[in-house]
């Protein structure tokens, strides 16, 4: 096994870890803004209990993607030092002001919001926590400023063997960001609010403070209606880019080895021979590829054989087909999940509006276990989008094996990976036990924190 | 003054920020077991960072991306360069920044033992790396003609850098130890009051130690511009620790300014000591990172520089207003979140 191997799943392992819980807090930050100005504007008490006890989830799960955070900035140097060197002068820059501009907000104002119940005004409270929001949506325009240059680099120039920033401006132009940043916060307010539902919708199903629960179910649920439609929408629309900016993508992740015909179809699922360059089966549906690319009946899309040899003749000799099963499953497995999602918030609105929260207890177990839809969702979306790119880390521009740290040996990079790796499983354990718990204890809460247990007698 | 140096001191100040904040947090988790001896006394310790620590630790991920932006080289042959050594500084952040939130979140005594046990290791580690790291900085690594870092983690390990990693470590314990002393109130006070005491003038001592080993017998700051300025620095890093001895009792928080102007003069030395390298090669100097071979061009260094002057100014105003919000002493009777 190379040191690249292990770099490469490293970096996959980290990123989809860390990303489990960024948009549950970059939605739910958001959600739990909008549920306390509710409380503050009411001055309802029960609406207070319920803010803290959705802020006490939100603390359990924003704690793990604050230190996985830390990984995620400092890997780039420690494993891909030679990409680091490259673009440095391009991707560090948006990182440098992620870190001013959004860690900063967030971390300082949630310490207000955590420590400031008894000791700032309500008002100064609830906006602590809109600028936690506002935080973490800028810190995710920040870190996707980054991550599509590595789509689609724009502001450079190659000079002395690497990237150098042209302009800055341009980099913030990227019209793939401006797919890509409006997807990646609906899909996080998406997942927030599954989470909000499903959390609720156990709450009723066990009938406990159903009044307050009946309130945070509704809220969420008009704005999974609203996230789950617009998250697919902009979707479609980064997909339509995509056939543009990055065909060979758009290619593999629709199993498309010959340039469709005129009117092309969508495969639904395919059996994908990588060896022979053929797909063994595919069940097609008639022109939706053309109407998914260009809004259009007809409209050719380009396969990965053609696409193979313009790169070739562009780039000199080489694969450039990335793996093909991984890049079509995990789209559709992602588009699956969001259709899902889509349903089941049409469902509620049903069910809200038949009047029939308390007596759906089916339903409210499907919402339970919807939770999991969104998050499943986030990661195949990376999965596809950056298995998708290879064999580029920067589109284009680097290839992946030539981009990591020539110096850091195989067994290192294993001996980080299985530290990190297990890491991650028992911080997993321990979140969903806390989660789980204080979902359970609801509102009362009191006397878990105050044991009076004689610590110092074990330490 | 170029770009350039504009920001290599930039850098300085936000490691800066960084040792002088999270300093004392790490001095509080490793002092943890020690001044707090039932479960509410530490949890009035754990309380006395708990709204600040996550913004402190900011500015280490501010100085990790703005060494990124401003000098990719830099960052690049550090981090992987000194591979396990962060490796083994990031198992300990997270492990700490995991336990400081779930720590109370479990009445259970093991479960609470088990948390300050990795408070305090997660606290200890990165304290002493971080002194290990710097040491290697400044007394240079081997780097080669690549700007590649060829040696290994036991190359980091020796004496004087592990003589650096002990002064941080015990400079931070004394710096937490003195805002525990201002913050905190009854026993841990008295603990935290009598350990300043006590330590005070060891922690100078140690100090004054590895600066004597930076001058003396590896020959740090051959490359420096001014070895002499260097040496003024620390000679006024060493008295404003020595003093923390004779302030303590009485006057609190001039042991902590004094203690914050030992870190910041420490810190400024070392840099210093190496402009304008960023990074010494002990192979050969000609190999040494600058801040010109290490640095971004200069449109990504204005850009940078805009940005930097527009935000440091308000992210140090809302955090100063924290401190202000959260100014009061702990009592062992108030309501604690943590």
């Amino acid at each position: 096994m190379s040191a690249l191997i292990v770099d490469r799943i490293q970096f996959g392992v980290t990123t989809v870890y860390h990303f489990l819980f960024v948009p549950l807090t970059i939605g739910l930050a958001f959600l739990l803004a909008i549920l306390e100005t509710m409380y503050v504007r009411s001055g309802d008490e029960k609406m207070k209990k319920l803010v803290q006890f959705f802020g006490r989830l939100f603390l359990i799960n924003f704690a793990i993607g604050v230190v996985t955070g830390i990984l995620q900035e400092f890997q780039f140097g420690m494993n891909w030092s030679d990409y680091s060197r490259y673009v440095g002068d391009v991707f560090g820059a948006p990182l440098a002001v992620e870190a001013l501009l959004a860690f900063f907000m967030e971390s300082t104002f949630l310490g207000i919001w955590i420590f400031g119940w008894e000791r700032v005004s309500k008002r100064l409270h609830v906006i602590s926590m809109w600028l936690v929001a506002l935080g973490t949506t800028l810190s995710a325009l920040w870190i996707l400023t980054a991550n599509s240059f590595m789509q689609e680099p724009v502001g450079f120039a190659i000079h002395n063997g690497h990237a150098e920033m042209t302009s800055f401006f341009a980099l913030l132009g990227n019209p793939q960001l401006w797919v890509e940043f409006p997807h990646v916060i609906f899909g996080a307010w998406a997942t927030a609010s599954f989470f909000v539902l499903g959390i609720s919708a156990y709450q009723l199903i066990r009938h406990y403070h159903v009044d307050v629960f009946k309130r945070s179910f509704k809220v969420a649920l008009t704005l999974a209606v609203i996230s789950s439609i617009l998250v697919a929408l902009m979707g479609h629309l980064q997909a339509q880019h995509l056939v543009k900016a990055q065909p060979m993508k758009m290619a593999a992740s629709e199993g498309l080895w010959t340039t469709s015909p005129e009117h092309a179809p969508w495969s639904l699922i395919a059996g994908i021979d990588v060896a022979q360059k053929t797909d063994t089966f595919s069940i097609e549906i008639p022109y939706v590829l053309s109407l998914l690319s260009y809004d259009s009946l007809s409209g050719k899309v380009q396969g990965m054989d053609e696409i193979q040899q313009q790169y070739v003749q562009k780039y000199g000799p080489g694969n450039y087909i990335p793996p093909v099963n991984i890049t079509y499953w995990s789209f559709r497995i992602m588009v699956l999940a969001g259709v899902l999602m889509i349903l089941f918030a049409l469902w509620g609105i049903v069910v809200v509006r038949r009047n029939k929260l308390e007596n759906s207890p089916k339903f409210m177990r499907v919402l339970l276990w919807s939770i999991s839809l969104p998050f499943i969702a986030n990661s195949m979306g990376w999965i596809m989008t950056e298995i998708g790119r290879q064999p580029w880390t920067v589109f284009g521009l680097l290839k992946t094996d030539v981009s990591n740290s020539p110096i850091v040996s195989t067994g290192e990079a294993l001996t980080t990976l299985i530290g990190f790796g297990l890491l991650y499983g028992i911080m997993a354990v321990v979140m969903i036990g806390l989660m789980s718990k204080y979902t359970k204890l609801g509102f009362d809460v009191e006397e878990e924190r105050d044991a009076s247990s004689d610590i110092a007698s074990t330490f | 003054m170029s770009l350039n140096t504009l920001w290599f001191i930039l850098e300085m100040v936000l490691f800066i920020g960084y040792f002088f904040l999270e300093g004392f947090d790490y001095g509080v988790g490793i002092l943890l077991p020690f001044v707090g001896k039932n479960d509410l006394e530490r949890r009035m310790v754990l309380n006395s960072i708990g709204p600040v620590w996550d913004g402190n630790e900011v500015w280490l991920l501010t100085a990790g991306g703005a060494m990124f932006a401003a000098f990719p080289n830099w960052y690049a042959t550090l981090f992987s360069g000194f591979y396990l050594a962060l490796f083994l500084m990031l198992i300990g952040l997270i492990l700490r920044g995991l336990a400081l939130e779930y720590r109370s979140k479990n009445p259970s005594s093991r479960w609470r033992n088990t948390w300050d046990w990795l408070i305090f290791i997660g606290s200890l580690i990165p304290a002493l790396l971080w002194g290990v790291a710097f040491a290697n900085v400044v007394r240079g690594v081997p780097i080669n003609a690549q700007m590649n870092f060829t040696g290994n983690f036991f190359t980091l390990l020796n004496p004087y850098a592990l003589l650096g990693g002990i002064a941080f470590l015990l400079v931070f314990m004394l710096h937490g130890s003195l805002f525990l002393s201002l913050k905190t109130s009854g026993d841990v006070e008295a603990r935290a009051k009598k350990f300043a005491m006590q330590m005070g003038i060891p922690v100078a001592i140690v100090l004054l130690l590895f600066v004597i080993f930076s001058y003396v017998p590896s020959a740090v700051f051959k490359y420096s511009v001014s070895s002499a300025l260097v040496f003024v620095i620390f000679v006024l890093a060493f008295i404003a620790v020595f003093s923390v001895r004779f302030l303590v009792a009485r006057h609190g928080g001039w042991a902590f300014t004094m203690m914050g102007l030992t870190i910041a003069l420490t810190t400024l030395g070392m840099f210093l000591g190496i402009y304008p390298n960023v990074m010494i090669s002990s192979t050969n100097p000609k190999w040494n990172l600058t801040i010109f071979n290490a640095a971004s061009n200069q449109h990504s260094l204005f850009v940078m520089t805009i940005v930097a002057l527009i935000l440091v100014p308000i992210v140090l105003a809302y955090q100063i207003w924290t401190y202000y919000i959260f100014r009061k002493r702990i009592k062992i009777t108030d309501h604690m979140d943590y």
